[in-house]
């Protein structure tokens, strides 16, 4: 049984901690994250700016930065391990197995290399393709994320083409190699709102064709609602509530994931003119509060949670919804 | 409501003369505003919405004459502002204030807080300098930040309260009128929602007219009293927000209100959207007739040569579309 259930992680990351070197020493930025996803599975890492979740995601394929370090932490894909890798496995692995699509396609594309050449180059180092087979495939690949006129498309310049379509061809390079896990950090967040809802079902599609597990990295609990089948929510570099995604926006539990969802506004909800909001700020990373990163902005904060770090814990019989909160655990068991 | 009309806007045209080709050598025009005609009334909160490239900032940057208008008027206290310039301007600008998105690039790196909001009371000469602390500690209070932040640089804020700051120096000159483009944007979503809170607070506490740019829908519906939605520089529809929000005419509203997600997996698994095809066209050459047809579901034969009336379809509610105006 044991084994069984390994064989459906296809990630699955253990107590990763990230530091940023400073003048005052080294900063946590990501804190003893865990989190799996497992095959076929579509998982919704939501977060604010600085949380640390695309540090976490560019951290498994060693792509940090310099002065940005792994300091603890075990990374597996599909019975590998990521940090013990040689850098020539590694690259395999590299768009090839484990797919990217980034924020910024601008920044992202090569402004001075047709998006055919882009698309291409790892079929024919990764696929040992011919460049034949590679163009004929890019051509394929374009028409797959609905570019229309793909023959010729593939002759154009990233400026050549508009934002939603520059978007497009970074999933096609994601998706070239066909990876098992395509990693989508806010592939949409750029984008109006037509178009974010085109790549959205882009993605759902394809997903489905494909049979890839996705990871999509946002701040938009409302984009992934229907798109995702577990959520996982960082805040300042920690998992505050795992759950599957019903179970998530039916019943939050950690106080900063209720706060989150109750700030967006609905489009559905009668409108009232104030918004519920979180007073304060997210704490800067190097000078994370003692105790639980959210004490500080929490309304439910006890004495313990300025002092103790609470741990994820399971709070439903089946374990698959978990929070780090000492006030869920204290609200449980009084229960 | 019988509110007074703050501003009047009439055809407003804005275009751009831009050079294409690696050596400039094509001139062409950019039609970022056509023919845009609305009156913003007296303490109003007037949103305009809709996607980028649509006119949005830009009708909010020829209000204030920092484009200057290619055609069509501006009417604030009886002036055209359009025909003034940047000297005659200036005590105009007092009233007519502006908050930008990015808060980053909006405060000068080399001027402390204090400084940045002191700044406009010292132009408009609204305090003397033995007042002027004063002045910037009610200021900063006004925006929930302690007076102390006054000799802060921008660099030690974050984004939500460098964006409180730049609220606060908006505020300086005891302005009537605020355009917020896409002010909120940039922040995350806890922290929208404060400076939301904090803009709704000012509003009635010194009668303050707003006009919105904003793209996301959901923040729109909640805050608005009336709502404009624009389309490659034209105006589509306009009314009041409950009318715009639960009988919308235009297609292209119903398409933008049927992209936005909701943070309900089961219905949004569930649900049909109405996805536009394809991108806005280039604001370089704009479709004729309605510049819609080429996205537009129920584009008719009529809609690919005339350019639809900006009609009144029902009291308030005005809308530019040939197939709900029955021409």
């Amino acid at each position: 049984m044991m084994s069984a259930k390994t064989e459906k992680r296809l990630l699955d990351v253990k107590g990763l901690t990230v530091e940023i070197e400073t003048r005052r020493g080294p900063a946590v930025v990501v804190d003893g994250i865990d989190l799996h996803v497992d095959k076929g599975e579509t998982l919704g890492v939501v977060g604010e700016s600085g949380c640390g979740k695309s540090l976490t995601m560019l951290s498994l394929m060693r792509l940090l930065p310099n002065k940005i370090r792994v300091a603890k932490g075990k990374a597996r894909f599909d019975g590998r391990d990521l940090q013990t890798m040689s850098n020539r496995e590694l690259r395999k692995v590299r768009g090839g197995d484990i797919g990217f699509v980034f924020q910024d396609p601008m920044t992202s594309l090569n402004p001075v290399m047709r998006i055919g050449d882009q698309l291409a180059e790892p079929l024919i180092y990764l696929r040992g393709m011919s460049r034949k087979q590679a163009r004929a495939r890019a051509v394929e690949l374009l028409r797959l994320v609905g570019i229309p006129g793909s023959e010729e498309r593939i002759q154009a310049y990233p400026h050549e083409l508009s934002g939603g379509m520059r978007q497009r061809v970074m999933i096609a390079i994601g998706l070239a190699c066909e990876p098992k896990l395509l990693i989508a950090d806010e592939p949409t967040t750029a984008l109006d709102v037509t178009i974010q809802a085109q790549i959205v079902d882009l993605v759902k599609g394809l997903r489905e064709k494909l049979g890839m597990s996705v990871v999509w990295i946002t701040h938009d609990l409302a984009l992934i609602a229907g798109l995702v089948d577990r959520v996982v929510v960082l805040y300042a570099g920690t998992v505050v509530e795992d759950a599957p995604v019903d179970e998530l926006y039916a019943n939050p539990q950690h106080p900063y994931t209720r706060g989150l969802l109750a700030s967006i506004p609905k489009l559905s909800d009668a409108p009232a003119s104030r918004l519920n909001s979180i007073g304060g700020t997210p704490p800067e990373p190097g000078r994370r509060p003692e105790g639980c990163p959210f004490a500080p902005r929490c309304p439910l904060a006890m004495d313990i949670c300025r002092t103790h770090v609470p741990k994820l814990e399971p709070i439903s019989a089946a374990g698959s919804h978990r929070a780090a909160c000492f006030a869920v655990e204290k609200a449980r068991e009084a229960a | 409501m019988g509110a007074q009309p703050l501003l009047k806007i009439e055809n407003l045209v804005k275009h751009f003369h831009v050079r294409l080709g690696a050596f400039g050598e094509r001139a062409a025009t950019v039609h970022a505003l056509d023919d845009v005609s609305l009156d913003i009334l007296e303490g109003e909160t007037l949103s305009l919405v809709g996607e980028s490239g649509c006119g949005k900032s830009t009708t909010g940057f020829t209000i204030l004459n920092l484009h200057r208008a290619t055609s069509g008027k501006v009417v604030y206290k009886g002036q055209d502002l359009t025909a003034l310039d940047e000297k005659r301007m200036r005590p105009f600008r007092r009233d007519l204030q502006i908050v930008f998105q990015d808060p980053y690039s909006t405060l000068n790196p080399r001027m402390t807080v204090g400084e940045a909001i002191g700044e406009p009371i010292f132009f408009h000469k609204l305090a003397t300098k033995a007042e002027l602390e004063k002045k910037v500690t009610a200021l900063l209070t006004d925006v929930g930040l302690p007076p102390r932040f006054a000799s802060r640089y921008p660099h030690e804020l974050s984004g939500g309260q460098r964006q409180r700051v730049v609220i606060a120096r908006a505020l300086a000159c005891q302005p009537k009128f605020i355009v917020c483009d896409e002010a909120i944007s940039a922040l995350d979503v806890s922290i929208q929602a404060q400076i939301i809170n904090l803009l709704l607070d000012l509003q009635e506490k010194y009668g303050l007219t707003y006009l919105f740019i904003a793209h996301d829908l959901a923040v729109v519906r909640h805050i608005s009293t009336r709502v404009g939605v624009m389309y490659l520089g034209r105006l589509a529809e306009l009314a009041s927000r409950d009318a715009l929000f639960e009988t919308p005419l235009h297609p292209y509203t119903k398409a933008l209100l049927s992209a936005v997600p909701e943070t309900d997996p089961a219905h949004e698994r569930s649900r049909k959207r109405q996805i536009l095809e394809g991108d806005v066209p280039s604001p370089l050459a704009p479709p004729a007739g309605c510049r819609f047809h080429t996205r537009c579901p129920i584009a008719m034969e009529v809609c690919r040569r005339v350019v639809p009336k900006w009609k009144e379809a029902r009291p308030g509610h005005l809308v530019a579309c040939h197939a709900v105006n029955g021409e």
